[in-house]
């Protein structure tokens, strides 16, 4: 007769790289709250409501929250390009690109994308 | 050194326990090397599995000081104080450090580990160029010895995820050019790949280098484009 232990429901208490792993999966929800500000920012752009919606979003609690979204946002997005050369083996003639340059050219990517964006809203 | 044992003995214990054996803190000595002592001159009871004693059979994995790890090559030395040896977590347990790897044979049996082939057999041999063997090389060196599904959280919580070393094993035959196997229906499943949350333990597990965690990421970008051009197969 075998043992089978019961669920551990604090897994994720047992090793510092669970706890890790839970913290970036749960920067997701913040990813999610930035996602859905941004679409009441361009509906409110769209529907000429910019006044109430800048009235909205300087309250404390929103400006303290999206604060906590931008470092959650950043982080999330950091450990997902690093995590990208796991997805992606690219090879030119044999040669298997190393895992540094498919991070370093999404990081570029970000960085370019980050300055077109600023450089169109300024 | 006193190392700290889990026991468990069918029909005297209902639950796994703890027991102290103190054994001499010799320099060259591997975790398994202590547990044989003990097994020798102190408690002849105590249960544990093992065979080369060189990393290569992969038979003496264990959880030491909560790390999976192969005892033959985790040394005394490497810790200070007394050292936890338990048997692998996500595996029920048989007798003390003994697990039952029926779950893990069951689930390496569904990824078809082998070369399929298709239509009548070759007269020679299948000859490979060294670029074509690099591309499943590293997959191939696992030795079964279920650490990354130790390590696995996703494994230990859900037993019917096919697990780190299966997957990277159906890889290892999807990688190698001789094979014109079809695992898309075993792999693209929330069993198979999707279940995988990327935790990353798996591979820094390994002692064999292999990453099974960068198998499965290859293999969902491969699912997903099969998801969407569902006419494409893996091999034209």
């Amino acid at each position: 007769m075998s043992y089978s232990p019961p669920r551990d429901r604090l897994w994720f208490l047992r090793r510092r790289a669970y706890l890790v792993f839970v913290l970036r999966e749960l920067t997701s929800v913040f990813v999610a709250w930035s996602i859905v500000y941004l679409i009441l920012l361009l509906d409110a752009a769209v529907g000429g409501t910019l006044p109430e919606f800048w009235a909205w979003a300087g309250a404390p609690w929103v400006v303290a929250v999206n604060v906590l979204a931008f470092a959650a946002t950043a982080f999330h997005a950091v450990t997902f390009l690093n995590l990208a050369p796991k997805a992606t083996v690219i090879r030119l003639d044999g040669w298997r690109v190393p895992n540094f340059m498919i991070s370093g050219g999404n990081f570029s990517a970000w960085l370019v994308v980050s300055a077109l964006i600023l450089w169109v809203l300024s | 050194m006193i190392l700290r044992v889990n026991r468990y003995r069918p029909g005297v214990d209902d639950a796994p326990v703890f027991q102290d054996y103190e054994v001499p803190d010799r320099e060259d000595w591997a975790i398994l090397d202590a547990l044989t002592h003990i097994k020798d001159t102190v408690d002849g009871t105590l249960s544990f599995r093992w065979s080369c004693r060189m990393g290569i059979c992969g038979s003496c994995g264990m959880n030491v000081n909560g790390e999976p790890k192969l005892t033959c090559g985790t040394f005394l030395t490497d810790y200070s104080g007394p050292v936890t040896v338990e048997p692998l977590r996500g595996f029920p347990v048989i007798r003390d450090l003994v697990v039952d790897i029926d779950p893990f044979l069951a689930n390496l049996s569904k990824v078809s580990p082998w070369l399929v082939r298709e239509g009548e057999e070759p007269e020679t041999e299948f000859a490979q160029t060294p670029e074509q063997l690099e591309a499943y090389k590293q997959y191939s060196m696992c030795i079964n010895c279920m650490l990354c599904y130790s390590a696995c959280p996703v494994y230990v919580l859900d037993p019917d995820f096919l697990g780190p070393a299966a997957i990277a094993l159906a890889q290892r035959y999807n990688l190698d050019s001789r094979d014109m196997g079809d695992r898309f229906d075993v792999l693209s499943t929330e069993e198979g790949v999707w279940g995988c949350t990327f935790v990353g333990e798996c591979t820094s597990a390994c002692p064999k280098h292999v990453d099974p965690a960068e198998a499965i990421q290859r293999y969902k970008l491969t699912a997903a484009m099969r998801s969407v051009l569902p006419f494409t197969r893996r091999r034209p």
